[in-house]
């Protein structure tokens, strides 16, 4: 019984460890994309420009000034909201502020931009946003990682034949991300044989029938799924396929083989069993991969996700926004990193033990 | 192994020598346009204007004719200087007639119509009239001008002209008169008869009259008339620069401080670690964007952050997992014990022991940075001056050159980046199987 609860506890122990270290590399991290979005007090000085043409604009509609006690009032007020933004502090203590309200998704209000609802919170924009990337970015990775494993495990078993061949000689395909391959995809299929809707999320007027829904979002899902699955696919079987390859030549392999084990079995316990961690990891850094790839390829099939999101907040130079979606990525990547440890953790017990047991 | 030893190995698998072809080719490619278009001159002329006023907005390339079996024109010019100019003297003054004549036997309507005139000689301003003969007969005067020094018609552009004839001008005045559905183009010999009055006895009207094609040079034009063949050629010097630049920058720093770390250990290998995973969390191209939008799209400055994340990138890890191993190799224990420095350990020691699994990594991660250059570029982050290709695909995408049928547009830059990324892909993965032969043997 005891057994167990060192264990569990242990392994508690390890989470709790693990999602501290990552809490502060985020928090290092998003504090790296603050100094970099205010290096050169640039957003200082635009947030300085508007709080000035707000303050102006405010004074200058009020009849009940007297043209000359204007610009004193003018600069007062300034003043005053100088002081309520904290704008007359260092850099330094300021930027201690952001920190704190980045990490806690206080991510302020935006510029320009307003969510569909109307609200000028970057939360609620980007909120709005996150679950079409999920959707798009979770479908196409979960699709190429489980058709390559699969085919992977049936190519290693036929190395050398004429389908093996093939996928080796295609694996350079992948050098072009999922964007560039869209490109070809709406030339294709959105024009010259218009079989498939060419961009968006949903028909317009979206149906108001749920069911109807669904199918208009998958139909519009189909091309830039496919776009990620063309890129990564061919790689992602030749990388697997060799990682089989040399995993299936173990001793305990040939061992389990001279025993006369079923060809399934042997798939199950002896090769993919032990080489379940680094198949966890790669697709879990493949996620990674693809979130940064989220902007240009939501971007060229007009997928109204974080991606597009962030665009659109170049074309206003909407800081406030631009430096949210950076915050909600690192969250993201963070999200994924953790994961990983955790299912490491879980599927290989030496991980868990390795710092704390000192055994290096 | 004898040095001979790769490059013979390299010739047996034909796909390296493929990639190694296309490499090659893009280089040579790469270095006829750096020396016969100067930087300065490629991006002056980038920037559009003048220099583009001859050329047809929006053409396609000329092989496209070949290819679809059709015959679009291309742009003609008709000159006074070749025409049978009439011209009379009277007194304080001189009348001209110019006949403009030209075949006109296409499928396809022009473009546009432009008539380029100018007086010399005098500062009064010369009264010009013009008319269109068509083969079938008919006379359509087009309209009169006063011209002064040198001046453009935009025939296509006359609203009144366009109003008589019931359709754009550069259509109704070439269109067949039976006249169902689609427009034709009625084939034979076209004039222009300009008829001048010069208040000048020593003063001369030049004209040339101008039918943009739809078809111009081997590569077409775009909305602002520029010849795309220029950003496909300057494109290509920059892409391979910026992908070997940064590929160069990241793998050999990780390379030296995953090495470092290995062999310091302790506090050294533990900030090093812990730095890689902060950089594991930043998201590369949203930082580049922010940093495009908040400083500048200058190339360098992008090639810089780049470098800056990808020092400590997730390879890291990757390499500390091979080099580890070599941390107890008797050869460095030999080395150490030799009093060798541990500067001399972790470069010629550690590092050059991996060196075979990075080539292949380093050849196939430089497309990576090919298609961020260009990602970069579609997203409109491109460098504000160069002429690169995935400038011309972000322009083709805001002027909606899919949706209007201009597929060369974007077909054409996109062909040379997916050349590009093959190239290197190819040879990257061939390079892979010979200098680990354990993936080979498997």
């Amino acid at each position: 019984m005891d057994r167990r609860l060192r264990e569990a506890l242990g392994f508690g122990l390890f989470v709790v460890r693990r999602l501290l270290a990552l809490l502060i590399t985020v928090m290092v991290g998003v504090y790296l994309a603050i100094v970099v979005a205010n290096m050169g007090g640039q957003v200082d000085e635009l947030r300085l420009i508007q709080i000035r043409a707000d303050v102006s604009e405010a004074v200058r509609g009020d009849p009940g000034v007297a043209p000359a006690e204007r610009a004193a009032l003018i600069d007062q007020q300034v003043a005053l909201e100088v002081e309520r933004l904290r704008l007359d502090q260092p850099f330094v203590l300021r930027s201690l502020d952001y920190l704190r309200r980045a990490m806690l998704l206080d991510l302020g209000r935006a510029e320009q931009m307003t969510s569909d609802q109307g609200s000028r919170q970057v939360s609620a924009i980007i909120v709005e946003r996150l679950p079409a990337t999920l959707l798009l970015f979770g479908t196409a990775n979960v699709l190429v990682f489980v058709v390559s494993v699969v085919i992977a495990l049936t190519l290693s078993r036929r190395y050398g034949s004429a389908v093996d061949r093939t996928v080796v000689a295609l694996a350079p395909t992948s050098a072009a991300p999922g964007w560039f391959y869209g490109i070809f995809l709406i030339l294709v299929f959105g024009f010259v044989v218009p079989i498939a809707p060419s961009g968006g999320m949903v028909t317009v007027p979206p149906p108001e029938n749920p069911l109807a829904y669904a199918l208009s979002v998958l139909g519009h899902m189909v091309l830039p799924v496919l776009a990620i699955f063309i890129s990564s696919i061919f790689v992602s079987i030749y990388s697997w396929r060799t990682f089989f390859l040399i995993h299936s030549s173990e001793d305990y392999v040939e061992m389990a083989r001279a025993k006369g084990l079923p060809d399934r079995t042997i798939e199950r316990r002896y090769i993919l069993r032990p080489t379940l961690p680094p198949i966890i990891t790669s697709f879990l850094l493949m996620l990674i991969g693809l979130w940064s790839g989220a902007i240009i390829l939501e971007q060229v099939f007009n997928w109204p996700g974080l991606g597009s999101l962030l665009f659109q907040a170049i074309g206003f130079r909407d800081t406030p926004v631009i430096i949210g979606g950076v915050v909600i990525f690192a969250y993201l990547l963070a999200l994924t990193v953790f994961l990983l440890d955790f299912l490491y953790a879980l599927l290989d017990p030496r991980v868990r033990l390795g710092p704390a047991g000192g055994g290096r | 192994m004898s040095a001979r030893g790769p490059i013979a190995r390299i010739r047996r698998y034909p796909s390296a020598v493929a990639g190694l072809a296309i490499i090659l080719f893009l280089v040579a490619v790469a270095l006829y346009t750096v020396v016969a278009i100067p930087y300065s001159q490629a991006t002056a002329d980038w920037r559009g204007g003048e220099q583009w006023r001859m050329n047809p907005a929006n053409a396609s390339p000329v092989w496209t004719n070949r290819l679809f079996g059709g015959n679009a024109p291309p742009t003609l010019t008709v000159s006074s200087a070749e025409a049978d100019v009439e011209s009379a003297g009277f007194e304080g003054g001189r009348q001209m007639r110019i006949p403009l004549t030209f075949d006109f036997t296409y499928d396809d309507f022009p473009s546009e119509m432009t008539l380029l005139l100018s007086v010399l000689g005098t500062d009064r301003p010369a009264f010009v009239e013009a008319s269109w003969q068509r083969p079938d007969g008919t006379d359509i005067r087009l309209g009169a001008y006063r011209v002064a020094g040198e001046d453009r018609i935009a025939i296509s552009q006359d609203r009144a002209l366009e109003g008589r004839l019931g359709q754009v001008p550069h259509v109704a005045l070439f269109a067949a008169e039976a006249q169902t559905g689609r427009p034709e183009v009625l084939p034979g010999t076209y004039r222009l008869t300009l008829d001048a009055v010069l208040f000048d006895e020593a003063a001369e009207l030049q004209a040339d009259l101008v039918a943009f094609g739809r078809v111009h040079g081997l590569a077409g034009t775009d909305h602002l008339r520029r010849d795309l063949m220029l950003a496909l050629l300057w494109g290509t010097p920059v892409a391979l620069a910026f992908g070997i630049l940064a590929a160069v920058g990241t793998t050999v720093t990780t390379l030296v401080i995953a090495a470092a770390g290995v062999w310091f250990g302790g506090l050294v290998d533990a900030t090093i670690q812990r730095l890689t995973e902060v950089t594991m969390i930043l998201p590369i191209l949203p930082v580049l964007v922010m940093v495009g939008t908040l400083y500048s799209t200058s190339i360098w400055l992008m090639l810089g952050v780049v470098i800056a994340l990808g020092i400590f990138s997730a390879s890291i890890k990757m390499y500390r997992a091979m080099l580890l191993p070599l941390r107890n190799a008797p050869y460095i224990e030999a080395a150490r014990a030799y009093g060798a420095s541990n500067m001399r350990i972790v470069l010629r020691y550690m590092i050059p022991r991996i060196l075979p699994v990075l080539i292949p990594a380093f050849v196939t991660l430089i497309p990576t940075y090919v298609f961020l250059e260009a990602s970069l570029a579609v997203l409109g982050l491109g460098d504000p001056v160069l002429p690169t290709w995935g400038k011309i695909l972000n322009d083709a995408q805001t002027q909606g050159a899919l949706f209007n049928g201009f597929y060369y547009w974007v077909v054409a830059p996109a062909a040379l980046l997916m050349l590009t990324g093959l190239g290197f892909a190819l040879f990257g993965f061939a390079l892979d199987r010979i200098f680990n032969p354990r993936l080979r043997s498997a």
